[in-house]
């Protein structure tokens, strides 16, 4: 059971960011041409992968307990963030983050910035693709890591988030668009969810704790943690509606 | 100079993120946990709780004040 909210959690997790990768590498592709973001996304998985390269053995010899529950801890925060901006998100107090307008928004930057000469390497294009390829990636390279070390199944872990980012550059190449259709918002809840609950299980091992049940409490966990933030939704949502003036984003 | 100062923004931003409650809160439990838990408490429930609460009051400070008109 474990290993296969691992491996939903990693697939879901790698999917979101994979989608707004894509979104800025296709918006660089359409304006600037496609090499300068094809390299920029070799690159940036180069980069990507010395670091979980680095980083997944240098964690294998790190004690299990201090290692859960550092990792734990990290994933705890990660996956509140994630929480709270999707409840802020799906209450209505934070824009949706919309494929579509970043893609135009990318598109408008990428044909302000000027054109390339014929020979010259086209930097601009280079950089943006990376970049959206590198830091859209590191996050997802931490859980990869993370969640492979702390379970023994790094194997695991890489194979949900290769097979996330090859569904989506085949659903990319497909449709040749940003991918707006994605419920992003969604997933994203899915996935603080099961941060969330990885995190407080992994914590509470690495601190000593015994969890009833074993490995189930971590399904237990799940299920509190979204009643808790359908609640939590369902409460801004009415303060929304009790208050005047509200709108705007949140940090 | 100014690279440096990027770079701690932006580790900064990505493990303490948009409300830094959250990481302080999380922060705390831990400890707390660790703590009981060496004193021989296994106190099992109190990190899920802290947990709930810290998301709670970090969502509670971005709701809208209630206005009376």
């Amino acid at each position: 059971m474990r290993d296969v909210l691992l491996f939903v959690g990693v697939f879901l997790a790698c999917l979101v960011e994979a989608v707004e990768a894509l979104t800025i590498v296709l918006a660089v592709g359409h304006t600037r041409g496609w090499r300068p973001a094809w390299e920029g996304v070799a690159a940036g998985v180069a980069v990507l992968a010395v670091v979980v390269g680095a980083l997944g053995p240098a964690l294998t010899v790190i004690p299990i307990s201090a290692l859960r529950l550092v990792v734990g801890g990290l994933l705890l925060i990660f996956g509140l963030q994630w929480l709270r901006k999707g409840i802020l998100r799906a209450a209505g107090l934070k824009a949706l983050h919309d494929e579509e307008a970043a893609f135009a928004r990318e598109t408008v930057a990428a044909l302000a910035a000027g054109e390339a000469t014929a020979t010259a390497r086209d930097w601009y294009g280079f950089t943006v693709a990376f970049k959206g390829v590198l830091l859209e990636g590191l996050e997802v390279a931490f859980i990869v890591v993370t969640f492979g070390a702390s379970q023994g199944s790094l194997g695991l872990a890489v194979g949900a988030s290769v097979l996330a980012v090859v569904v989506v550059v085949c659903l990319g190449f497909a449709v040749r668009r940003p991918l707006a259709r994605v419920p992003e918002n969604t997933l994203k809840l899915a996935v603080g969810l099961l941060l969330t609950s990885f995190g407080t299980f992994w914590a509470g091992e690495g601190a000593g704790l015994s969890w009833p049940g074993g490995d189930a409490a971590i399904v237990v966990l799940v299920a509190v943690y979204a009643s808790v933030v359908l609640a939590l939704t369902a409460w801004l949502r009415g303060g929304l509606t009790v208050s005047s003036g509200t709108g705007g984003s949140v940090a | 100079m100014r690279r440096l100062r990027a770079f701690a923004f932006f580790w900064y931003d990505f493990l303490v993120g948009d409300d830094w409650l959250l990481a302080a809160g999380v922060v705390a439990g831990i400890l707390a946990v660790d703590l009981l838990q060496r004193a021989g408490h296994d106190w099992w429930w109190l990190l899920p709780i802290v947990v709930v609460a810290t998301l709670g009051v970090s969502l509670g400070r971005a709701r809208p004040s209630v206005r009376k008109r």
